[in-house]
């Protein structure tokens, strides 16, 4: 009697926690799949093609990367109340702050141009012109945010979030082999020797990793959903999971090229789907599919962090649980930054892929002082009082964000001059 | 003209606001945005330099 009792409290209290992680769970999940954005799939899709399944351990080793830069923005953003562009304002003075202002502005919205070609890309692989890729989603995005509850913003995220997952079963119709995988995958080594492009890859998958953006999102979604100290062990939980679902999901990416292209020249994305399609009709639908789920979802999340930005700084109402008329500026920002991109992809012969490479370099600049802003901001005892880093965590944060500035330096000095690293 | 003028004020007022660094400035901070202000200017030079051979290579 006395086991079933325990059995009984035991599963009660376990039901509990998750039904209070329900709650709380939302921006780290959602940001961290929303990096698995059209940038995200094309670089995965590239790196299985072109290594097949080689590189999955590099991949595994960004689990912690992500989660300990993402962490630190939930205890910022719980603690001070205030989104990241604000904190940077706030603590390093209004040069620094226009400075990062400006510079999420002008990545965002290059960004959300390359999200628009991924998307366009992807319908049109189903017949779909580009017009009408455009309107549809502008339309469907006006559709998530207007309802003026931020609760139903982050369901119908997670929602596309669990879309993002088509790429598992889409390797598992490949019936690759699990021990190959595991034998070429898990074992750390630099397919073909380190090289020039090996690197580039390296730090394109890097890049794809930890984005600017993300930095401003999580912090404005913590802050937006209104979650305290107390809430921080689980935007933990919620950080880790996510960082583990973004992961786990390029890994079956590079699973899905790495069987079926592994040696052939791909570009992008869509044209991977197509390639796909030859072999097996499903997979290549299933590879477009989370291409524009994909690109979908990094265009609300991108959106939503300038959106949400410019209102800590302007002062203007920004949170989605106003209504339009309660904050005309915050959702003018937001449909403008949609707009101005949907039209940039129907231009003809607009230069998209000069665009597309200027995102990467641009992103260079902002990522590192973003990073730099966030570990300072976590030591200063005025602004986060008790839940300062700890040492261990200084030691682990000033090691990632030194890797990832000289890594991401590299990647954007090769971008720019790509015949200096051979 | 009159928005353009908000806008501004806008600005100035944001600008006063935020004037000084809420932040203890310790050795540390000083020397990691130095070294920041160091990096994106180089980062912004090289920037200028590929603008320059781009715009004289055509």
């Amino acid at each position: 009697m006395n086991f079933f009792a325990r059995l009984y409290y035991g599963v009660r209290k376990a039901w509990k926690a998750v039904r209070l992680y329900l709650v709380l769970a939302g921006p780290g999940i959602v940001v961290m799949v929303a990096d698995n954005d059209a940038g995200g799939i094309t670089t995965y899709a590239v790196t299985g093609a072109k290594y097949g399944y080689q590189l999955i351990w590099f991949l595994l080793i960004l689990i912690p990367v992500a989660y300990y830069v993402q962490e630190m923005t939930v205890r910022l953003g719980a603690v001070t109340k205030r989104g990241h562009a604000e904190a940077i304002f706030d603590g390093f003075g209004a040069f620094w702050g226009w400075f990062s202002l400006l510079d999420l502005m002008i990545v965002d919205w290059l960004t959300l141009v390359t999200e628009f070609v991924g998307m366009t890309a992807a319908l049109s692989i189903f017949g779909v012109p580009p017009s009408i890729t455009v309107v549809a989603v502008i339309v469907l995005m006006a559709v998530i945010v207007l309802h003026g509850r931020y609760w139903t913003f982050e369901k119908l995220a997670l929602l596309f979030c669990a879309l993002n997952l088509v790429y598992i079963p889409g390797a598992f119709l490949l019936h690759p082999s699990v021990k190959q995988v595991l034998h070429q995958g898990l074992i750390p080594n630099f397919a073909g020797g380190f090289n020039g492009q090996l690197f580039f890859f390296l730090m394109a998958n890097i890049g794809t990793t930890i984005a600017p953006w993300m930095l401003f999102f999580q912090q404005s979604a913590v802050v937006d959903k209104g979650m305290l100290e107390k809430d921080i062990p689980w935007g933990r939980f919620d950080t880790l999971l996510g960082s583990i679902v973004t992961v786990v999901v390029a890994v079956f990416i590079v699973v899905v090229t790495g069987t079926v292209l592994a040696g052939i020249d791909v570009d992008d994305a869509a044209q991977a789907a197509r390639e796909l399609m030859k072999t097996d009709r499903y997979v290549g639908a299933l590879l477009a599919i989370g291409l524009f789920d994909a690109g979908l979802l990094g265009a609300i999340c991108i959106s939503l962090a300038s959106s949400w930005a410019f209102g800590e700084i302007f002062g203007w109402a920004h949170s989605l649980n106003t209504k339009i008329r309660e904050a005309p500026w915050f959702y003018a920002t937001y449909f403008l930054m949609l707009l101005s991109a949907g039209i940039v992809v129907l231009i003809p012969r607009a230069p998209l892929v000069l665009i597309t490479l200027f995102v990467q370099v641009i992103a260079v600049t902002l990522l590192p002082a973003a990073l730099v802003f966030l570990v300072l901001l976590l030591n200063d005892r005025n602004t986060v009082g008790e839940y300062c880093n700890t040492p261990r965590q200084n030691l682990i944060g000033a090691s990632i964000v030194i890797g990832i500035v000289v890594l991401s330096t590299l990647y954007g000095v090769s971008v720019m001059f790509p015949n200096l690293i051979n | 003209m009159r928005a353009f003028q908000d806008l501004l004020a806008k600005i100035r007022q944001i600008n006063g606001r935020y004037r000084q660094p809420r932040i203890a400035m310790s050795g540390a901070v000083r020397w990691a945005l130095l070294a920041l202000r160091l990096y994106l200017s180089l980062l912004v030079g090289l920037m200028i330099y590929k603008f320059i051979l781009l715009a004289t290579s055509r």
